[in-house]
């Protein structure tokens, strides 16, 4: 009893003590899962080198989510770094600078890859963004016209492909990746394919066209993942004739697993996306806030040994790790852009 | 008169006794029904108990084992200190290359020539990253070893030890995975000279989150856990046994208690995400108590917790028996005194289950703590319940979502943990109830 007494005695000190609790002494960081890996590498390097400072602590959860939890204004009590894997949107700047968060600054970190991939044991695969479209899309054309996807095999889409049913796994449309999918591929494959005339012909407005353009079939085919490339591994591992969406990074670590599809026929690697001949890739951002720079120890240092080259550059452990390095000339730009404190 | 007696005997039994025995043979029939059924449902429950036991087992007994390459390592001053500053400069011996003392003795153990720079970033990429600190620790907690050569025990990487233990299939071809032939030959060579050895991973328990397989463990979870079910039984059984005292013994009944008693069954069937939203808006952004903290974890989780102890203790109340208030009342007691000294040691097994099932629950939760930001990369140990910490299932769920394939086994073994920590939770519960039970 008298343990509990003195335990109760104990936290109700401890939670007065939170109301008059002094500076946070670490940087927190929250937002998207694929810059979650790369931000960890640093957290833990940037702990390790700077003894002074405490290691940021890094939350997941999406980009999204991220943004939002950036934007609920300034002090301690908020994130001062959020991990996006997309631009942060004109509605969520409106947002943040409703809230008091007007000095943003943004830091491009590299390119993340995004490739197809299907069980290590299939023949080579050679894939087309129209390929993709013509077997995912809600809608597709025959013969000059709009009818609802009719296709049930790969080998139906095109004769290069495997005669095997179709199953894609895509990502949910809550992850920043679809985004990319959507536009990279489906997009691209409609234009090419030439539906996209077909729709305008049907639709007037251009949004319109270009939204059913990226729509996806809802018949089974097409598997929207929520989860994380774990899940879409598992999925591929149980049904090895799908073919799975993933980041080069993780591909790159489960390589004996998985067979990797070319693009346009291009096959995906640090190289052939930093030089953009691979289509499919899309950089990754995060954002500070100024007015924690200064006032949260570590956080100005966090950034700048993020963005040094021995964290993005091409030897990188960020790079060993699948992050496809900006180029040098660029790389140069986002330190010079952040030293000079360039705001959105 | 026998002879004739029989046969109407029988005609007068035999309509009774068959229909005897059709109900019986019915009723049997039933019984033996739904034995089967009783069962062939705890056969089922225990076929998916051992299922999901032995794949986790399966997959989590070898993170328990972690391969180290002991090395006598040469501290030498002319790496970590060349310009003997240290006595001045106490930064000097923080940021010294510690990874070259790593290099010079792998070389010299493996017999490289240290000139070919690949080959000899191969052979240092076997050993840990971590090799730089656990180095400097020992240097800084003791500066004399400075020029001294000590056997020192490194950390294999994560994919050496992977492909040590066996779970890399070593004959897809080398461009496709992550340890290559060379390196394997090296270890095999190593564990050959009994360098290069498999041991029981303490780090698993003591190490922080790291972006590193060898080097992370659920340390910061357990002890992030920890304060969070300390402040969770602190806060919720005082209030939980208080409130349903108040509500079973004292409370008149009437349209108020009526929807109070409807409202906490309620709450005990919310999902628990719905408490991380209400801790984000309450404890976090009004409060302004800190992101992450294991203070607030506890809070939310206690919120959770409080339904589930409420309806328990309440039931536990309602168990005893009315002669034992009513012997007390008549022997004088007030009403106070017959709860405090009868109803509620009687009640006291039963509180003490729910509650450690409400903990139990707590433990296992990770959506409430998503929204306050428990689901984090924390690498530094919390200090108190303020500073940033995650939970083992949190650990758990991020390790899950890892794409190193040394985090599979870390995974389950993580879960091995966990249930471990069920398992003594309930071991208490029914010891408690034991001690308790006994007394009365």
């Amino acid at each position: 009893m008298k343990a509990l007494k003195l335990t109760v005695a104990a936290l109700v000190a401890s939670a007065a003590f939170a109301g008059a609790a002094a500076a946070r002494d670490q940087v927190q960081v929250a937002g998207s899962s694929t810059v979650l890996p790369y931000a960890k590498i640093v957290a833990e390097t940037f702990g390790e080198t700077f003894p002074d400072f405490k290691t940021p602590v890094v939350e997941s959860g999406g980009s999204s989510a991220g943004l939002k939890e950036f934007c609920k204004g300034v002090g301690e009590d908020t994130i001062d770094i959020a991990n996006s894997s997309r631009k942060i949107k004109d509605s969520e700047i409106e947002a943040c600078k409703a809230a008091g968060v007007t000095e943003i600054q943004e830091v491009k970190i590299g390119y993340d890859g995004i490739v197809f991939a299907t069980d290590a044991g299939n023949a080579d695969l050679a894939l087309k963004p129209e390929h993709l479209y013509k077997a995912l899309a809600a809608e597709v054309v025959v013969d000059g016209k709009l009818v609802a996807n009719p296709y049930k095999k790969w080998s139906e889409v095109d004769a290069s492909l495997p005669d095997a049913e179709i199953a894609a796994y895509i990502p949910g449309e809550k992850h920043g990746t679809r985004e990319v999918f959507e536009e990279k591929i489906l997009a691209a494959g409609c234009k090419a394919e030439g539906a996209l005339d077909v729709i305008k012909a049907a639709i007037s407005d251009e949004k319109a066209a270009a939204k059913k353009c990226v729509a996806v079939r809802k018949d089974g085919m097409a598997v929207d993942i929520d989860g994380d490339y774990t899940e879409t591994l598992a999925r591929i591992a149980s049904n090895k004739s799908g073919i799975g969406v993933f980041g080069l990074s993780f591909y790159e670590n489960n390589a004996d697993k998985l067979k990797v599809a070319t693009v346009d026929g291009v096959v995906p690697s640090t190289e052939t996306i930093a030089s953009g001949e691979y289509p499919v890739s899309r950089p990754l951002f995060f954002y500070v806030k100024k007015a924690h720079m200064g006032v949260v120890p570590g956080l100005k240092e966090y950034v700048e040994f993020f963005i040094d080259d021995q964290m993005i550059g091409p030897d990188s452990p960020l790079a060993q790790y699948g992050l496809v390095a900006a180029p040098d000339a660029e790389r140069e730009e986002i330190r010079k852009a952040f030293e000079a404190g360039n705001m959105l | 008169m026998t002879e004739l007696a029989t046969p109407t005997v029988r005609v007068s039994t035999r309509p009774a006794e068959s229909r005897r025995d059709i109900g019986i043979k019915r009723r049997y029939a039933a019984e033996r029904r739904f034995r089967a059924y009783g069962i062939s449902a705890i056969v089922l429950g225990l076929f998916f108990l051992a299922v999901l036991l032995s794949t986790v087992i399966k997959n989590g007994y070898t993170a328990f084992q972690q391969t180290t390459i002991t090395l006598p390592i040469e501290f030498s001053e002319k790496v970590i200190d060349p310009k003997n500053e240290r006595a001045t400069d106490p930064k000097q011996l923080m940021t010294a290359n510690y990874p070259l003392l790593v290099r010079d003795a792998l070389v010299k153990q493996l017999g490289l020539d240290a000139t070919k720079r690949p080959l000899v970033k191969q052979a240092t990429d076997m050993v840990s990253a971590s090799a730089r600190t656990q180095l400097r620790d020992i240097v800084v907690a003791d500066p004399s070893v400075i020029g001294k050569t000590i056997p020192v025990t490194l950390l294999a990487e994560a994919n050496i030890d992977s492909a040590f233990k066996g779970q890399i299939d070593l004959s897809v071809d080398e461009s496709k995975r992550k340890v290559k032939d060379r390196q394997v030959a090296w270890m095999n060579q190593l564990a050959d000279a009994g360098v290069l050895k498999k041991s029981f991973n303490t780090g698993i328990f003591s190490f922080g989150a790291s972006s590193r397989p060898e080097a992370a463990g659920v340390g910061v979870a357990l002890v992030g856990s920890l304060y969070m079910m300390l402040i969770v039984l602190v806060l919720s059984l005082p209030i939980g046994v208080a409130a349903s005292i108040y509500l079973e013994e004292f409370a008149p009944k009437n349209r108020l208690t009526d929807l109070i008693e409807v409202n906490i069954n309620n709450l005990a069937a919310v999902p628990s995400i719905v408490y991380g939203l209400l801790g984000l808006a309450v404890f976090v952004n009004f409060a302004g108590m800190p992101r992450s903290a294991a203070l607030v974890g506890g809070f939310v989780l206690t919120l959770m917790t409080l339904p589930t102890i409420i309806i328990a203790t309440r039931a536990a109340l309602k168990a005893v028996p009315p002669s034992i208030r009513s012997a007390a009342l008549g022997l004088g007691a007030s009403k106070m005194q017959t709860i405090f000294h009868h109803v509620l040691p009687l009640a006291m097994p039963g509180i003490l289950t729910g509650t450690i099932i409400g903990l139990a629950h707590a433990l296992g939760e990770t959506a409430p703590l998503l929204l306050i930001g428990m689901v984090a990369f924390v690498v530094d140990y919390p200090g108190s319940p303020m500073e940033p910490s995650t939970a083992l299932p949190v650990q758990i769920y991020m390790w899950a979502n890892e794409a190193e394939r040394a985090f599979v086994e870390r995974t389950s073994g993580a879960i091995i943990i966990l249930l471990i920590f069920l398992v003594f939770m309930n071991l208490g519960a029914i010891l408690l109830r034991r001690r308790f039970e006994r007394r009365w």
